[in-house]
C-alpha cells in the first residue's frame, strides 16, 4: 500500500525522521519495502526552493516566429512579471486573449534548476540553462508534470488549482514521501490511512487525530425512497444505503487527486475520487449507483442463480454461477458485490442522484468470484481480508459528507441499515504467565495492558502477582484476535522483538528416531563423487514430447501425475524416472564440453490405483558420456570412451560399500527400450548368493543399466557417442545395506593359481565365476579376471577368460598337496559344467 | 736407502693414478693394480728379503704404511665416486615439475546439499534430528492443518501447484513448503517433546525469474516441548546465523505473518559482506533477509496432538538457495536447478 507522508500526518502529528518512522514500522511488522520522495531531499530530484515556484500566467501572447510556441508572462512572487517560452498545447487557447481575467496556476522553474527531460525516454536530469528560441531569450520554463518526476504526462504544463499560493515554493507546496508498504494478510486493519495511523500511534504513543465526517443532510427524507432487502445476511453481514441529490459531475479538487495519485490510483470525477478516497482514508470500499438506473429505489442482495448475466464496469459481460453475490433491482443484476459494479447503473456525466452503498460481505464468497472472473480490485482485496460491519456508519457519513461539499449533493436525511449479522463483541483474558510462557519475558499485567491500551483493547488488570491477568474486549476490526498467542503477539511487537534476550532450548533433549538410510544416503553421494560424478538436481516436471524422445511407449498420460495447472506446458507430468530428467542437463552440458558424468539422488512419483497420493521412491540416476581420460599431456590420445563398464564399476563400487554384494546380482536386460539391448543390464535381488552357492535371481528388479539405444540417442539430438545412464531403486539398496563386520587377519601367505579358461563365447562371465567360486572352496581368497581374449589361438567362437585366483587359509600354510588337489577340481567342474578348457 | 725411494716413487704413482680414476670400474682397476693378490705393493713386498736385516724393520713399517694409506685413499675414492655415481643417477631421473599434475577426477556435490549438509550439522548439534516427508502431498496437510484453510487470504502468499485429480477426490498439491512434515513429525512423537529438521524439495506456481524459481529446497525446524520460547528461538536462529555467516553475524527477528506461527517473524542477519554498513548485497540495509519463522499457532500444536495450554514451540522455514545465493553472491537463482557443470564447478 502506498501512503503519502503528508496524509498520514493529518491523523498524526509525527515527529519522527522518515529513516526512524520506515525503521519502527518495520519492526512492527509493517515492512515498508521502499520510500519515494518526491520534489524533496531525499530524492533524486529535489526541487530547488529557491528555483522553482507556484506561478500565475498573467497573459499568453503567440511567438512571433514560431506557430508552435508561445511567450507567457508569468508571476512568480518577483517584483516583475517574466517572460517564458512554451510550446505546451493547454496554453494554446489562452492565445492573444490579452490579460487573462481569471487565475491560470502553473510551476515556474529558473535558469539553473535542475528537471527531468521532458523530451527524453524515462527520467534523464537536466540542468536549464538560458538560450534564445527562435529569437526570444527562453530563461525559465513552464513545467510538465515529467519534468518534475511526478508522473510521466507531457502532453502540457501541469495546470495547479487556482487557489495555489504564487511565489511559494513547489517543494512546500506538494512536495511528498510516499511509503511503499508491504502488509502481511493479517494487517487488513492497516489498508487504509487511518488504519497505518492508529498503528502507529500505537506504536509511538502520540495521540491519534480522527476526522469528524457528518453530512449536513438538508434533503428528503430517505424514507420510503430506498428500500433494501438482503436475502442471506451470512453473505451481506450489513448493508447501508444513503442517498444523494443534485450532484454536479465534474474534476475533484487538486488536494483529492494529488493524494489518489501519490496512493497509486487515479482520478476520474469528484464521484468516483470520492469512493476511492474514503476507501484509501479508513479502509472501507463504497459503490455509488446512478439513483434513477435503480428500479423502484430498490436493491436487492442475493445468490446469483446459474446462468444470469452481468455486464461490469469494464464492459465485459459476464456469466454468473450460483453462489456469486449480486446487487440487484427488481429487473436484474447491478453489480457483483464487492468486486466490480455493473454497466448499467454506473455513475456518469449526467448523473445527478446517487444511492451510496456501504456494505460488508462474506470474505470467502467475494474471494473466490475475484478467482473465478480473475478480478482483483481495491475493494474486494480489501472485503477478502475482511472488513469491519462497525466501520460503515462511518463510511457511508464520510461519502455523504464529500458528497456536500465536493459535488454540490442534496444528502438526503437518514440512511438505511439491514445488520443481519451484527458484530457480537468479546472479551479475552491474557494471564501475565502467558506472556512469559510464549516469549520468554517477565512483563507485569500492568505493563501488558499498557503495550494493548492503544491498539483499542480497552484492557482491564485483574488479580495481582504471578496470578494477574488482563482482560481485553477485542475491537470490532481486531477479528484476526481469536487466542491468547494473537495478543501475545501485539505484546510482543510493541514491546519490540528485539528486546526479547536470546536463551539456548532448555537442555533436555527429546527422544529421536535412528535414520541410518540418511546417513547411508549422505554416503553414497560422497562415493559417488569420489569417483568423479558431479550431483545435479533437476526439475521433477517433465512434459510427454521429453519422454517420448525416451521412449514413446512410457508417453501415455494418463499414467502419471499430471498438474492441474501447470505454469508451462514443458512441466506438467511428474517423471516416473529420475533419468529422465538427468538427461536435461546431460544433453545441455554436451553442448559445452566432451566429457559429463552426472549423477542425481531424487525421487519418481508412481501413481498408484485407488491411492489419492502416489508413491514415491528414493532412486539414484547416473549418466556419464565423453572419454574415459580428459586431454593432457600424460594422456595425449583420449581416444577410449565411457562406456557400459565404467558405469558398472561404479555400481559395482557403490554395491560394495552398501555390504550388499552378496545379495544382488547383474543380469542381461534387452527389452528396455532406453536402452542398447546388447549392452544393458539389470540389477536384481539374488537369493542364496554366498561363496560357494548358485545364485538365483529374483524377480524384483533394483535397477537397470546399460548404454543408451542408438535411436533414443539420436532423438535427444546427443552426440554420436556412447551414453552410460542407471536409474537404481536407492531406497531399496540403502534399506538392504549391511554393515561391515571384521574378518581376522591371516598371517599365513596366500597362494596365488592362475587359470586361463577357453568356453563358449555365449557363456557368460558371470557363470564362470560362479563355477571357479564354487569349485574353489573355502580357501578361496578372492578372484580376479585379469585378461579376455578372442582369436585365432582360442577357436571360433570362444574366448578365453583368464582368472588369478588367490587362497589363503587362516591357520596354516596351504600345501601343495592341497592347491593341487583344488586345482584338478576346479578344472573338473569348468570342464563338466561348461564345457570349459583350460590352457596351459 | 733405493728401497725406501722406490717405495715413495710407487705411493706417488699410486695416489696419482688413484685421483685419475673417473668411475667405480677404474675403481677396481686400480685397486687390483695396486692392492691385489699379484698387485704392485705386494711385489714391492716382496723386495724386503732382499733387504739387510738391520733395514728390514724399517722398510717392512714403511710398506705398511703404504697399505693402510693407500686403503685410506681408496676408500676415500670409493666414496667420492659412489656419490658422484648417485649424482648422476638422480640428474638424469630429473623431472620439469612445473608440468601440470595428474589430477583424480572428483565429482562435486550440488550446492544446495553442501548448504543442507551444513545447516544438518548445525542443527544436529542442537538437538534436532533429520526428517524427510512427501513432496506430493495433500491440500489438507500442505494447507489445512497448518491453520491454512481454503479461501484464506494467506494462500495468496504460496501460488500453489494442484494435482488432478477426480472431482469428488480432496484436493492434492506438490507442496509448497516442508512444514506438512510438521505435521508429521509431531503425531509421530507427541506427547512427548520433539525437535526436527526437515530438508526438502519445494513447489511454487511462480513466474520464474533471477529471485523466483517454481521448485525450490526448504528446509524446516521445529521445536516443541514445555517450555520453549521466542529467546529460545532467537538463541538457536543466533547459533544458526553464527556458523552459517561467520562469527559476530547478529540476527534480527522482524514482526510478520504465518498462518501456522504466532507470534511470526521474518529473520534478518547482519550482512557478513559488510558487517552491517551497507553494501550492494544488502542493498544498503545492512540486513539480508533470510525467512519466515515464529512460534507455532495454538491450531497446529492441536492438530499434531499437543495441549497448547501446555506446550509451545517454534518452527521456521528458510531456503538453501537464497542462503546460497547470498553467500557465493549468485544474481540469479535458475542456476541451481539447470545444472550446468560451469556452474557447478564453481563450489567446491
Amino acid at each position: 500500500m502506498l501512503v503519502p507522508l503528508s496524509w498520514l500526518k493529518e491523523y498524526i502529528d509525527l515527529d519522527l525522521s522518515v529513516d526512524e518512522l520506515v525503521k519502527r514500522m518495520t519492526l512492527a511488522g509493517m515492512e515498508v519495502e521502499g520510500v519515494e520522495y518526491i520534489g524533496v531531499e531525499g530524492g533524486e530530484l529535489p526541487w530547488d526552493p529557491d528555483k522553482i515556484f507556484v506561478c500565475n500566467i498573467l497573459e499568453v501572447r503567440q511567438h512571433p516566429n514560431a506557430d508552435k510556441l508561445v511567450l507567457a508572462d508569468v508571476d512568480y512572487g518577483a517584483e516583475k512579471p517574466h517572460t517564458v517560452v512554451t510550446g505546451a498545447p493547454n496554453l494554446y487557447q489562452y492565445r492573444d486573449k490579452g490579460p487573462l481575467s481569471h487565475p491560470l496556476k502553473s510551476v515556474f522553474a529558473k535558469e539553473g534548476s535542475r528537471l527531468y527531460d521532458g523530451h527524453q525516454e524515462g527520467r534523464v536530469i537536466v540542468t536549464l540553462k538560458g538560450r534564445p528560441v527562435r529569437g526570444v531569450m527562453s530563461d525559465a520554463m513552464l513545467c510538465s508534470e515529467k519534468e518534475l518526476g511526478i508522473s510521466d504526462e507531457h502532453e502540457g504544463i501541469l495546470i495547479l488549482p487556482d487557489d495555489a499560493p504564487v511565489g511559494t515554493p513547489l517543494r512546500d507546496y506538494m512536495g511528498e514521501v510516499v511509503l511503499d508498504v508491504a502488509l502481511t494478510p493479517n494487517l487488513s486493519r492497516c489498508l487504509s490511512i487511518i488504519g497505518m495511523a492508529r498503528e502507529i500511534s500505537a506504536l509511538t504513543g502520540l495521540p491519534l487525530k480522527l476526522p469528524e465526517g457528518k453530512p449536513k443532510a438538508n434533503g428528503k427524507s430517505i424514507e420510503g425512497r430506498v428500500k433494501v432487502t438482503v436475502e442471506d445476511s451470512q453473505l451481506c453481514p450489513r448493508f447501508m444505503a444513503g442517498l444523494a441529490e443534485d450532484i454536479k459531475i465534474g474534476p475533484s479538487p487538486f488536494w483529492m487527486q494529488q493524494r489518489l495519485r501519490y496512493a497509486g490510483m487515479r482520478p476520474i470525477n469528484n464521484v468516483v475520487d470520492i469512493s476511492n478516497y474514503v476507501m484509501l482514508e479508513w479502509g472501507g470500499p463504497s459503490h455509488f449507483f446512478d439513483a434513477d438506473k435503480v428500479t423502484d429505489g430498490h436493491l436487492v442482495i442475493r445468490p446469483a442463480k446459474e446462468g444470469e448475466r452481468l455486464t461490469t464496469l469494464d464492459g465485459k459481460p459476464r456469466e454468473l454461477s450460483a453462489g456469486q453475490v449480486l446487487v440487484c433491482d427488481p429487473t436484474g443484476p447491478l453489480s457483483l458485490a464487492g468486486v466490480m459494479g455493473g454497466e448499467s447503473s454506473e455513475v456518469s456525466d449526467s448523473t445527478t442522484r446517487i444511492l451510496v452503498e456501504a456494505a460488508t460481505w462474506e470474505p470467502t464468497s467475494i474471494r473466490r468470484t475475484g478467482q473465478t472472473f480473475k478480478l482483483r480490485s481495491e475493494a474486494s482485496y480489501r472485503y477478502e481480508r475482511n472488513v469491519d460491519s462497525e466501520l460503515l456508519p462511518t463510511i457511508l457519513n464520510r461519502c455523504l459528507q464529500l458528497l456536500e461539499d465536493l459535488a454540490g449533493a442534496t444528502v438526503a436525511q437518514g440512511a438505511v441499515d439491514v445488520y443481519g449479522q451484527p458484530w457480537q463483541p468479546y472479551e479475552m483474558e491474557l494471564p501475565a504467565r502467558e506472556v512469559k510462557r510464549l516469549l520468554g519475558i517477565e512483563l507485569s499485567a500492568e505493563e501488558i495492558a499498557a503495550q494493548l491500551a492503544p491498539l483499542g483493547f480497552e484492557p482491564v488488570v485483574q488479580g495481582s502477582g504471578p496470578e494477574a491477568s488482563v482482560k481485553v474486549k477485542v475491537p470490532s476490526w481486531r477479528r484476526d484476535v481469536q487466542f491468547t498467542a494473537d495478543l501475545v503477539e501485539d505484546v510482543a511487537r510493541l514491546y519490540g522483538y528485539d528486546k526479547i534476550p536470546a536463551t539456548l532450548l532448555p537442555d533436555e533433549l527429546p527422544a529421536a528416531d535412528p535414520h541410518p538410510e540418511l546417513e547411508l544416503e549422505q554416503k553414497v553421494r560422497d562415493l559417488l563423487a569420489g569417483a568423479g560424478l558431479n550431483e545435479a538436481i533437476t526439475y521433477p516436471l517433465t512434459n510427454m514430447e521429453w519422454i517420448a524422445r525416451i521412449d514413446p511407449a512410457a508417453a501415455d498420460p494418463s499414467k502419471y501425475v499430471r498438474l492441474a495447472n501447470p505454469s508451462t506446458p514443458e512441466r506438467e507430468f511428474m517423471r516416473h524416472h529420475v533419468l529422465t530428467s538427468l538427461l536435461e542437463p546431460l544433453a545441455l552440458n554436451l553442448r559445452e564440453r566432451e566429457k559429463v558424468q552426472l549423477f542425481e539422488i531424487g525421487r519418481a512419483y508412481l501413481p498408484v490405483e485407488g491411492e489419492l497420493l502416489p508413491n514415491e521412491p528414493l532412486r539414484l540416476a547416473i549418466a556419464m558420456a565423453g572419454p574415459r581420460d580428459l586431454l593432457a599431456w600424460h594422456t595425449p590420445s583420449n581416444k577410449q570412451v565411457l562406456d557400459f563398464f565404467d558405469l558398472k564399476g561404479v555400481i559395482e563400487m557403490l554395491i560394495e560399500r552398501l555390504g550388499i554384494e552378496h545379495q544382488v546380482m547383474v543380469v542381461p536386460c534387452n527389452d528396455d527400450p532406453r536402452l542398447h539391448p546388447g549392452r544393458a543390464a539389470r540389477l536384481v535381488r539374488a537369493q542364496g548368493r554366498k561363496l560357494g552357492k548358485k545364485p538365483v535371481p529374483d524377480a524384483a528388479p533394483l535397477g537397470v543399466f546399460g548404454e543408451l539405444h542408438p535411436q533414443v540417442r539420436q532423438r535427444l539430438e546427443l552426440p554420436a557417442q556412447r551414453v552410460a545412464v542407471a536409474e537404481l531403486e536407492l531406497g531399496e539398496l540403502l534399506a538392504m545395506a549391511v554393515e561391515p563386520r571384521y574378518h581376522s587377519i591371516s598371517r599365513f601367505p596366500a597362494t596365488i593359481q592362475d587359470f586361463a579358461v577357453i568356453v563358449d563365447r555365449s557363456i557368460p562371465a558371470s557363470r564362470v565365476q560362479a563355477v571357479l567360486d564354487q569349485a574353489a572352496g573355502n580357501d578361496l581368497e578372492s578372484i580376479t579376471l585379469f585378461d579376455v581374449y578372442e582369436g585365432p589361438q582360442v577357436g571360433e567362437g570362444k574366448r578365453s577368460l583368464a582368472y588369478r585366483l588367490s587362497f589363503r587359509a587362516a591357520d596354516r600354510t596351504l600345501s601343495d598337496e592341497t592347491l593341487v588337489k583344488v586345482r584338478a577340481k576346479i578344472i573338473k567342474s569348468l570342464e563338466r559344467e561348461l564345457g570349459a578348457s583350460i590352457r596351459a | 736407502m733405493a728401497f725406501t725411494e722406490d717405495i715413495d716413487a710407487l705411493e706417488k704413482r699410486a695416489l696419482e693414478a688413484l685421483a685419475a680414476v673417473s668411475d667405480l670400474a677404474g675403481l677396481a682397476e686400480w685397486k687390483s693394480t695396486y692392492q691385489g693378490k699379484q698387485g704392485e705393493v705386494t711385489k714391492a713386498s716382496r723386495g724386503l728379503g732382499a733387504l739387510p736385516s738391520e733395514e728390514r724393520p724399517a722398510a717392512g713399517q714403511r710398506i705398511n704404511a703404504l697399505r693402510t694409506k693407500l686403503e685410506a685413499a681408496y676408500e676415500q675414492a670409493e666414496a667420492r665416486l659412489k656419490e658422484a655415481a648417485l649424482n648422476q643417477e638422480l640428474e638424469q631421473d630429473s623431472i620439469d615439475v612445473t608440468l601440470p599434475g595428474r589430477k583424480p577426477e572428483v565429482g562435486r556435490l550440488h550446492p544446495t546439499t553442501q548448504i543442507l549438509r551444513q545447516v544438518s550439522e548445525i542443527f544436529s548439534d542442537l538437538g534436532f534430528q533429520i526428517w524427510e516427508s512427501r513432496e506430493v502431498e495433500t491440500d489438507e496437510l500442505n494447507f489445512g492443518l497448518l491453520n491454512t484453510p481454503p479461501d484464506h487470504p494467506a494462500r495468496d502468499m504460496q501460488d500453489t501447484f494442484y494435482i488432478e485429480t477426480p472431482p469428488d477426490a480432496p484436493k492434492v498439491v506438490l507442496r509448497t513448503q516442508t512444514s506438512p512434515g510438521q505435521i508429521y513429525a509431531m503425531r509421530r512423537y507427541a506427547p512427548e517433546p520433539v525437535r526436527v529438521l526437515l530438508p526438502g524439495k519445494c513447489f511454487r506456481n511462480e513466474k520464474v525469474t533471477a529471485r523466483s524459481e517454481f521448485m525450490f529446497y526448504q528446509f524446516e525446524f521445529l521445536a516443541v516441548g514445555r517450555n520453549i520460547t521466542m529467546g529460545d528461538l532467537k538463541g538457536t536462529l543466533n547459533v544458526l546465523a553464527e556458523r552459517m555467516f561467520g562469527k559476530g553475524t547478529r540476527t534480527r527477528l522482524r514482526p510478520s505473518y504465518f498462518p501456522f506461527t504466532e507470534p511470526s517473524a521474518e529473520l534478518d542477519v547482519s550482512c557478513f559482506i559488510c558487517k552491517g554498513k551497507g553494501c550492494r548485497i544488502c542493498k544498503h540495509s545492512g540486513w539480508l533477509e533470510i525467512g519466515g519463522c515464529g512460534m507455532v499457532h495454538p491450531i497446529v500444536l492441536r492438530n499434531g496432538g499437543y495441549d497448547p495450554a501446555e506446550f509451545s514451540g517454534f518452527a521456521g522455514g528458510f531456503g538453501p538457495e537464497r542462503i546460497g545465493m547470498l553467500k557465493y553472491d549468485i544474481d540469479d537463482i535458475r542456476l541451481f536447478y539447470s545444472d550446468d557443470l560451469r556452474f557447478l564447478e564453481q563450489f567446491s
